[in-house]
């Protein structure tokens, strides 16, 4: 192994690589606001106790769980306008991670509602609390403590899929890394690189995740 | 030019189909040897060990796996000056990738067990490896099948990005007839049902295995 590593392309770059990384950011914000939406919407139908809600939340659940997310990109992208529909990279792209993550957090928020003891409300409503302000202070809080984790993987998940969408030309960093590669054949410097980058920003996720943690859902500490 | 009518295009993605499986069932198979190897690192009482498998973990899951098929394919070429075919690359980034899964989930499934098991093995005069293979991989193994098989789904559906690096398998060639019929909707219809058909029998298996197998404390 005789090679010479040569990292000048990243700092010549590095404009480049910022603007890919916050339309990877933009793009992961904005999905991941629609998905959890998307969630709460498919979470509410699944405990509705009506079959015809239920029914068609698991399968769209069980749908976009059970199929990889390069196939839900193309599906949208290239297969929408069939239909008339047609969206740009960018759109197609917060679509489909949206449709995705939203699958993944209905299970989730589910779960989270689920966890919560039918004693609890029946014990809030007995102390006379209204039925918002049980919702509001006796379901939300540990609901939301017992999913914190589970969305935050989730969130962690989706940020990484959104190099996917370098496929469909959305100039994210991964396709940064593309263009940069296709011109200078620094593939290792470069993928590297970007796996860095990458990586950085799955643990300033988790940071943040951490001290939110600490200060917010303290009142759960009991059960770690 | 030959016409690819609803039939002839089934008939060719259940062809794919094929690379898919064997390309899930390698990355499964030598993630799951290399998973096990890490996840020992991880719990041995080793601290650099311990670094080591940590890093290795916190590497593959906080990169995207395209990444991780790119690095293989493109980095590793240029770097070593050997070129891997598509395949061998993509077993190469499919195995890291889901080796470090695994070893994360087997870690935990270990760790769920309480520390007196070891204790009670140290007790009656086993040494760490009598501990390990006698009282807790067994009793891990339990806890680990469900999650490990649901696991499996997430590995198939990996697979798919190894169409990116010009592997074919379904998803290439999914693309590929795309590309001559532009029927995109119902080919990645029809490409996404066949990915569901093999993964939702999976999912399905893993849920009931994670009822059956629940450990009781």
């Amino acid at each position: 192994m005789n090679y010479q590593f040569d990292f000048s392309v990243i700092w010549e770059n590095i404009d480049l690589l910022i603007v890919g990384a916050w339309l990877t950011l933009k793009i992961s914000f904005v999905a991941i606001a629609f998905g959890i939406a998307l969630g709460i919407l498919g979470s509410l139908a699944r405990t509705s106790g009506n079959r015809i809600f239920n029914g068609i939340a698991l399968a769209y659940v069980e749908i976009i769980r059970n199929t990889p997310y390069l196939i839900q990109l193309f599906f949208i992208f290239f297969g929408l306008p069939n239909l008339g529909i047609k969206l740009s990279a960018e759109q197609a792209a917060i679509l489909s991670l949206a449709v995705n993550f939203g699958a993944y957090s209905t299970e989730i928020i589910r779960a989270g509602v689920e966890s919560i003891h039918q004693g609890q409300i029946e014990a809030g409503l007995a102390i006379g609390f209204k039925k918002l302000a049980v919702f509001r202070y006796i379901v939300i809080p540990p609901a939301l403590a017992n999913i914190y984790r589970a969305l935050i993987g989730q969130i962690i998940l989706a940020v990484l899929f959104t190099s996917v969408i370098s496929q469909i030309a959305a100039e994210d960093l991964t396709y940064v890394g593309d263009y940069l590669n296709s011109r200078t054949f620094r593939s290792f410097e470069i993928y590297f690189t970007l796996a860095l980058l990458y990586l950085a920003i799955v643990w300033l996720i988790k940071g943040i995740a951490f001290l939110v943690e600490n200060k917010v859902f303290a009142f759960a500490k009991y059960k770690r | 030019m030959e016409e690819f009518t609803l039939y002839r295009i089934f008939i060719n993605l259940v062809i794919a189909t094929k690379w898919t499986l064997i390309l899930s069932v390698i990355s499964f198979v030598g993630g799951g040897i290399v998973g096990f190897l890490v996840m020992l690192m991880r719990i041995s009482p080793v601290k650099w060990l311990k670094q080591i498998s940590w890093f290795y973990v916190e590497f593959f899951q906080g990169t995207p796996l395209l990444l991780q098929l790119f690095l293989a394919f493109f980095g590793l070429s240029v770097v070593f000056g050997v070129n891997l075919s598509p395949i061998a690359a993509a077993t190469l980034a499919l195995t890291g990738f889901t080796s470090a899964f695994l070893a994360d989930i087997w870690r935990g499934s270990i760790e769920a067990l309480p520390h007196g098991q070891w204790e009670a093995g140290s007790a009656i005069g086993f040494g760490y490896f009598k501990q390990l293979q006698l009282i807790i991989l067994p009793q891990a193994v339990k806890i680990a099948i469900a999650p490990t098989v649901g696991f499996l789904v997430q590995v198939i559906k990996g697979t798919s990005l190894a169409s990116i690096i010009g592997f074919t398998e379904l998803s290439r060639a999914a693309a590929l007839i795309n590309n001559v019929t532009l029927k995109s909707l119902l080919i990645f219809g029809l490409a996404g049902l066949i990915y569901f058909a093999v993964c939702y029998p999976l999912s399905i298996w893993s849920q009931q295995l994670e009822k059956k197998l629940a450990y009781k404390a």
